[in-house]
């Protein structure tokens, strides 16, 4: 017989696991979308914007990375809480807890392949960004630590994707909230030094999470000096936001999950 | 344990409320193992809420509910074992292969040699040409097949179908129908849910009427339609005061008018007799009629009746 056994909540995830990411990499576009966007942006920058950016003698590639990165998993976040909402909403949700499998590997098969997704889009921009001209000076310990700080981010992010998917009534709902995450680095250290802002829009940049972020992972992969209290604030937000959005995510599919 | 027993799924007095509507206000059922039960109801009667309490997606406000003598609420987990559900709303990944859904399914439900089950459901449900394309090309029946065929993946002995064949051409609703009678015919017990009396009459073996919040009439078919309208006759008139005038002709027949259309519905004991009385009566007075249909009993009419008795009784 088919009964469950404890010992098949491993089995059951990656079965989940492996339903969304075969979701991810046939959604329409969703994978072009996660490669187009940012290699259009660094175009955007490099080609277009380039000779007016005022970043002293950095060049402009290796300036914009981090933050095309964090804009490249701003974007791919819609389409995945669009998914994860279609499942809570339209059913998908209530045909696997009618089912003998732990209410939990649902939510670790999304969380997984969410992640697995983005590390992924993070690849393919900082490949792009190489083929257009960044030349990061990194050692391998700094790699390390660049690649802990936006796997911290993209964790944070991935909890945000999951309690938005949660949260909004439908996909649209779902696919709007999220718009702000992908046009938020713009207001940040990403794109431009932020002491060439207009003071309102400077005040908010240099206090953004994603600005000690960005300045971080930069100054990580150009062998830059890193003072202690950016990589601070940096890790600090992201453990703040992986904190709140965790709590928020659990306790609202724990509310969608039993009535 | 009930081994012995015949019964498949036992409710008895469940209710359930969301805030302060009372869906479900003490509905008793029994279903038979192995046999057709279809739960028949309106637009918001509550066929889901049960579907959803049987299936321990909810839990009750009271009373109790066992499938196979485990209850819902405190052996869901043993519960789930034996039942598979097909919501209202097909579920199927529409970026995902025919087949790929199935094994997914059949993956969850740990069947060792799933590949083969997968085709054997998709032979069955007539899916095998579209096997291997992707959902979001297959039609509405197509989809629904498939959603059904998911729910068999697991081999459960009890089957809960929430309105299979809303929203489905003649044609596949026919084809759902067949579905239906076979799986009964591989010994499962199949609680389907239907807003349509001929479905209800063609399919179950048990039929239960679910009207404002309990089960108004229930038996087989042959006993519900001794409870049922059988011969309504509807006639549309030119004007209002035509259809008032046929009206008080007819005053001995069950009566309902919609003047939106200047049409009455009148019950008969669908008889030859009764049905040229109604027309001879119409005819004395020289009324045109503009059309004549002798109709279906619907739902509405069976409701309007047996809420009628049930005013009455009171
Ligand atoms: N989650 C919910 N919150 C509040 N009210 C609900 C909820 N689910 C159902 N209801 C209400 O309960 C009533 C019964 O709903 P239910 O879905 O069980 O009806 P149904 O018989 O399945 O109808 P239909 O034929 O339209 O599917 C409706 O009035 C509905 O609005
Ligand atoms: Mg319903």
């Amino acid at each position: 017989m088919r009964y469950s056994k404890e010992g098949w909540f491993l089995r059951d995830s990656i079965t989940l696991f492996e339903r969304c990411i075969m979701l991810a990499f046939r959604s329409p576009g969703a994978i072009g979308l996660a490669f187009i966007a940012p290699a259009s942006i660094m175009a955007v920058f490099v080609y277009v914007f380039g000779g007016a950016l005022d970043i002293g003698d950095v060049s402009v590639v290796d300036y914009i990375v981090p933050g095309v990165v964090l804009l490249t998993i701003g974007q791919s976040a819609a389409p995945i809480s669009v998914r994860f909402n279609n499942d809570m909403t339209k059913g998908v949700i209530d045909r696997f807890r009618a089912m003998p499998i732990a209410k939990s590997s649902i939510l670790i098969g999304h969380v997984t392949a969410t992640v697995l997704q983005n590390v992924i889009s993070v690849a393919a921009t900082i490949g792009v960004s190489l083929l257009v001209g960044f030349r990061p000076q990194a050692g391998l310990i700094d790699w390390l630590m660049a690649a802990g700080i936006m796997l911290l981010y993209i964790i944070a992010i991935m909890w945000l994707t999951v309690f938005v998917g949660l949260f909004a009534k439908d996909s649209e709902g779902a696919s709007s909230m999220m718009t702000l995450l992908g046009t938020l680095p713009f207001l940040s250290s990403g794109f431009t030094p932020t002491d060439t802002m207009p003071v309102a829009l400077r005040i908010f940049a240099e206090n953004q999470p994603m600005t000690p972020i960005i300045n971080s992972v930069r100054a990580l992969l150009l062998g830059e000096l890193l003072d202690d209290r950016t990589l601070q604030l940096a890790l600090f937000w992201c453990v703040l936001m992986i904190v709140i959005f965790y709590i928020s995510a659990l306790l609202i599919y724990k509310r969608r999950t039993t009535k | 344990m009930s081994e012995k027993t015949t019964v498949a799924i036992t409710i008895q007095g469940l209710t359930k409320a969301y805030k302060n509507n009372k869906v479900l206000r003490g509905v008793n059922i029994s279903v038979q193992k192995g046999s057709i039960f279809a739960l028949l109801g309106s637009n918001g009667a509550g066929k889901t809420t049960i579907v959803k309490i049987l299936s321990t997606l909810i839990h009750p406000d009271g009373g109790s509910a066992e499938v196979l003598g485990l209850d819902v609420v405190k052996q869901a987990k043993q519960v789930r074992n034996h039942i598979s559900l097909t919501g209202q709303f097909a579920t199927v990944d529409e970026q995902l292969t025919g087949k790929e859904n199935l094994l997914i399914i059949g993956a969850l439900w740990h069947v060792s040699d799933r590949k083969e089950q997968a085709d054997k459901l998709l032979e069955m449900f007539q899916l095998t040409n579209v096997a291997n394309k992707r959902v979001s090309t297959y039609s509405g029946g197509m989809r629904r097949r498939l959603d059904i065929a998911m729910g068999m993946m697991g081999q459960s002995s009890i089957v809960f179908l929430d309105e299979p064949t809303t929203g489905l051409d003649p044609q596949s609703r026919l084809a759902m129908w067949n579905i239906v009678k076979l799986m009964s015919s591989l010994g499962k017990t199949v609680f389907l849910t239907t807003q349509y009396l001929d479905e209800a009459d063609y399919l179950a073996d048990y039929i239960a009427v679910l009207h404002e919040g309990v089960i108004i009439a229930d038996g087989t078919s042959e006993e519900l339609k001794k409870t049922l309208p059988q011969g309504i006759i509807q006639i549309q008139f030119n004007n209002e005061l035509d259809l008032k005038k046929a009206k008080a002709l007819l005053d001995e027949y069950p009566i309902r008018d919609d003047k939106e259309i200047n049409t009455l519905n009148i019950q008969t004991d669908s008889s030859a007799k009764a049905f040229a009385d109604v027309l001879n009566r119409i005819n004395e007075i020289n009324i045109e009629i503009l059309k004549f249909t002798p109709k279906q009993p619907t739902l509405e009419d069976a409701f309007l009746i047996l809420i009628g008795e049930k005013k009455e009784d009171v």
